[in-house]
């Protein structure tokens, strides 16, 4: 463990006393009569008006040691064995729930990752940021409105005014983590701590709420307690960085120092751990194994007593597509610009409009049930690795499914040897065929959804951001085992993802989507390294420089 | 707190649990425990099964007839076979053991084993010393208990094995008979009733809303419409055609009590089809049947298993009333309302009323704590320091 040194030789004219300071913390989980150490003994300060990041993998207890501070985690079962929270010179731990109650949403305020399980889905923006300067400052109604107009302007939210009765189902995802940032900031806070303010948002919306929050910080002089998996964003944010691992600081220092000279094998592993490599050589030769024409994908909207139509949701609006053999072809877009249902309806897992002719037959006319002896060659590997497996079921029987319906006549020896080769092919020990899914990690998970896709040996595989509930450094190694595979099976890949490094580490062909429409398509290269419209531009911009673009072209 | 860093491949071995057949996943060796921590609900199961389980011996408990008996030199199981009483020298169909005629016979000529109670529940004492009902017999002296016997207190019958404990009902019937036999078809009842209803609501729920849609719409509608028809009319009406007995009750019942389940599951199966893993296994060609049963019934079972105890309970309270009412099995048979009934028409026979009173009440309470225990055991919030 490594004592954190406060930034005294700062020349910026700050008093000595850090506004929060973590002493040699500890966090105990204790259940079933098993405990766990989350955090064993952190130790860092944070001064007015700075922004300490917190970076680490999942399950390195970052979120944890910042929930401490507030005295938020699920007591009894969590307790403190040592350590103390100081702030303004007053123990946090030792507090009873009056004094932290004066505290909490007062001069220390919390930003969550997830802001549409934050915001409570049946109080209006105008409650939700109402109740706290209510509740706080013993604001009247019209006070409290308009303080909460000044804060919507404030954290830029577009015509304020009609946003207050807005339901937060009824607002971008951007919009509502603008709105809980406004709620942070309605009584002026000492120390905001934000964990993993951006991690669900687009790459777009992030760069702009970043920008939004830096902002803000110099405005109000607030600090800011980080707390991220994703380097780039510690490196444009944070001022003194300390990097955690399995409950342990084993590294900090000033930003800049730390990314130019990192000296903790861990740290060096966090900085080398970005998605690398390139795709396997463009074939225009390859034989082409998927295509689609015109593919229409409409939602009909009905109103009214009679459900008659009176309009469409177009979620895909025309696209063609051409995946060749031992190729991948990329999809980006934003959330809600639908690259996954043009996957989904390319595998005729959802209806369509359109040519679709997989390995020269055209499957668009086929009933389910026809459809059936095609699931064999073409697969999909889903996002959430924790929400596609079964958790009732294990291992060896989730890899096996696809073989007892496609290749019933091998025998239980037969099927139980194609399982232990799938998984050592994906680099799992074939041991664990016999355990449950939530016994892995999430990288695992990940991989267990790729045995299963290729325990069939299909020939089109569809990648529905595979990577993106990973860790940085396990989304390395899991783009590094599918461009293996690829490259030994021949496979064709529909690779649909939101990072667009990961997206260039694979991809041979790159079409950009928006609201059911390409907007530009093309090689990979010519894509990443020369953007012809605005939009991409912009896209690429947020990704790789985490820098907003304002304008007309990028959405809120 | 659970994922670590993602290097070594290989999940850490520890918490493995141990192999064979019957090995329990994590998740259920947590509910297990969870169950056993809930005092109440853990101790209730053990007495209820304690009781049940005696119950279901009840035959070899109380009855009218010896275990076995030993008649010149051949060995009866008058339990098990019903022997004519001319092979002991009388002559009706069935042999009446308490009478003192076959009693001497069969004693003078072997031996006879008789079970602790000597009544069955349909076992009318003729020898009670007062008007049925008959006080408990602990409340009357010894001479008074007797009085019913030629011998009076010299009697060979006059045993603790002839006593009525909570005396008699108002055909002469002992109470405690009829409480161990009542109380075993009440369960038996409730837990078939409650297990045919489960099958068929789970099925039916699993149906709507998996396919949802057109299909969900109507069947919520049918259901709405078939669950208020008027039971008791029905079978007020039903019960006027046919006489009702154990099997045309627990179909009539069934027809409106499988509805329970259905919105449970239905709901269970609505959430769970839009899972990933569900979309996986469509992916994977997998059949509507197989992605049912194999993948989201197992999640629908914990609502199931959480609310059937419940299910149980109000099975066994259906049976009860109706039995109070006159509704229920036929004339004769052991039946909990029908002695609540008794102890309704004779309020100073308070004996009747009490006994069946603390069955009933002891029998549905330890049914739901053992529901309490099961719902905390499937409970994932609930945490056991």
């Amino acid at each position: 463990m490594s004592e954190t040194t406060t930034r005294k030789d700062d020349a910026d004219g700050r008093d000595g006393t850090p506004l929060l300071s973590v002493r040699d913390l500890q966090v105990r989980f204790r259940q079933d009569g098993t405990v766990t150490d989350a955090v064993r003994g952190v130790s860092f300060d944070i001064e007015k008006g700075r922004t300490l990041a917190l970076v680490g993998e999942s399950g390195s207890g970052k979120s944890v040691t910042a929930l401490s501070v507030l005295k938020l985690l699920p007591y009894p079962a969590a307790s403190h064995p040592g350590g103390s929270i100081l702030y303004k010179g007053d123990d946090m731990l030792a507090a009873d729930d009056r004094a932290l109650r004066r505290v909490r949403g007062n001069d220390i305020t919390m930003i969550f990752q997830e802001p549409m399980s934050s915001l409570n889905p049946l109080h209006t923006v105008e409650r939700q940021i109402g109740e706290i300067l209510k509740l706080h400052r013993g604001m009247s109604d019209r006070q409290a409105r308009e303080r909460t107009l000044e804060l919507l302007d404030q954290v830029r939210i577009v015509e304020p005014e009609s946003r207050l009765k807005s339901y937060p189902h009824q607002l971008s995802g951007g919009q509502r983590q603008r709105v809980m940032i406004a709620m942070a900031l309605a009584n002026e806070p000492d120390l905001l701590i934000a964990d993993e303010p951006t991690t669900s948002l687009d790459v777009t919306v992030q760069a702009q709420i970043l920008q939004l929050l830096k902002d803000l910080q110099a405005k109000q002089g607030m600090a800011m307690l980080f707390i991220t998996h994703d380097l780039g964003i510690v490196r444009r944010m944070a001022d003194h960085v300390c990097v955690m691992t399995k409950g342990e600081i084993v590294e900090d220092g000033p930003t800049e120092r730390l990314f130019t000279a990192p000296e903790h094998p861990y740290t060096r592993h966090l900085l080398s751990a970005e998605p690398k490599g390139e795709p396997p050589k463009a074939d225009p030769t390859a034989p082409v194994v998927m295509t689609a024409e015109n593919l229409k994908v409409w939602f009909p909207i009905k109103r009214g007593v009679m459900r008659s139509v009176v309009g469409h949701v177009k979620a895909v609006d025309g696209i063609d597509v051409e995946v060749r053999q031992g190729q991948t072809l990329g999809v980006v877009g934003e959330s809600g610009s639908g690259k996954t249902t043009l996957g989904l309806a390319l595998l005729r897992m959802i209806s369509s409009d359109g040519r679709i002719v997989f390995m020269g037959k055209d499957i668009q006319g086929l009933k389910w049930k026809e459809t059936r002896p095609l699931r064999r060659d073409m697969q999909i590997v889903f996002q959430d690795p924790f929400g596609s497996l079964s958790p009732r079921m294990l291992v060896a029987d989730i890899v096996a499914e696809g073989l007892r319906i496609h290749a019933g006549d091998l025998t239980s020896a037969q099927v139980e040897e194609r399982v232990i080769k799938a998984l050592e092919e994906v680099g799992l020990d074939p041991e664990s065929r016999h355990r449950y899914p939530h016994e892995f990690s999430g990288g695992q998970r990940q991989r267990i959804s790729v045995a299963r896709a290729m325990i069939l040996e299909p020939k089109f595989v569809m990648l529905d951001e595979p990577t993106s509930a990973l860790d940085m450094s396990v989304q390395a190694q899991v783009v590094d085992l599918l461009r293996d595979l690829q490259k030994a099976h021949g496979l064709a890949y529909l690779f649909i993802s939101h990072d667009l490094r990961v997206v260039r580490a694979l991809s041979n062909d790159v079409i950009v989507m928006r609201h059911g429409h390409v907007v530009e398509s093309g090689s990979a290269q010519e894509i990443f390294d020369n953007p012809k419209t605005d939009y991409t531009k912009a896209l690429m911009a947020a990704a790789f420089n985490m820098e907003a673009i304002e304008g007309a072209v990028v959405e809120q | 707190m659970s994922a670590t860093a993602d290097r070594d491949v290989t999940p850490d071995s520890s918490a493995r649990p141990g192999k064979g057949p019957f090995r329990l996943s994590p998740l259920n060796q947590r509910r297990l425990r969870n169950f056993k921590k809930n005092r109440r609900g853990f101790w209730s199961m053990w007495i209820f099964l304690v009781l049940f389980v005696l119950s279901l011996g009840a035959n070899f408990i109380a009855n009218d007839r010896p275990i076995v008996a030993s008649y010149k030199g051949e060995l009866l199981f008058p339990i098990f076979v019903d022997y004519p009483e001319e092979k002991f020298g009388g002559f009706l169909a069935v042999t009446d053991y308490h009478d003192p005629f076959i009693q001497k016979e069969i004693r003078d000529n072997g031996w006879m084993v008789w079970p602790p109670i000597r009544y069955s529940y349909n076992t009318t004492n003729k020898a009670i010393p007062e008007p049925a009902p008959a006080r408990p017999f602990w409340m009357m002296s010894k001479e008074k208990r007797c009085s019913a016997y030629p011998d009076k207190t010299e009697d060979a019958n006059c045993t603790l094995g002839n006593w009525n404990w909570l005396g008699t009902d108002n055909n002469g019937r002992d109470v405690v008979a009829r409480l161990i036999y009542g109380f075993r078809i009440s369960v038996l009842f409730g837990l078939i009733l409650t297990l045919l209803s489960s099958v068929i609501g789970v099925a039916a729920g699993a149906v709507q809303g998996y396919f949802g849609g057109w299909t969900d719409l109507l069947f919520q509608r049918f259901i709405e419409i078939w669950s208020s028809v008027p039971q008791l009319y029905l079978l007020l009406i039903i019960a006027s055609v046919l006489v009702p007995n154990f099997w045309i009750l627990l179909g009539i019942l069934l027809l409106f009590s499988w509805v329970a389940l259905v919105s449970v599951v239905r709901a269970e199966f609505l959430r769970g089809r839009n899972f990933e893993y569900i979309a996986a296994a469509r992916a994977l060609g997998v059949s509507n049947g197989t992605i049912m049963f194999r993948h989201l019934l197992p999640n629908a079972m914990v609502a199931t298993l959480t609310f059937m105890p419940f299910i149980l309970n109000s099975s066994i309270t259906v049976l009860t009333s109706l039995d109070f009412l006159g509704f229920g099995l036929p004339p004769g048979s052991a039946s909990l309302g029908e002695l609540l009934a008794q102890g309704k028409d004779n309020p100073d026979a308070a004996w009747l009323g009490l006994s069946g009173f603390f069955t009933i009440s002891i029998m549905l309470s330890l049914l739901i704590f053992i529901g309490e225990a099961v719902r905390d055991a499937f409970d994932p919030r609930k945490i056991y320091a």
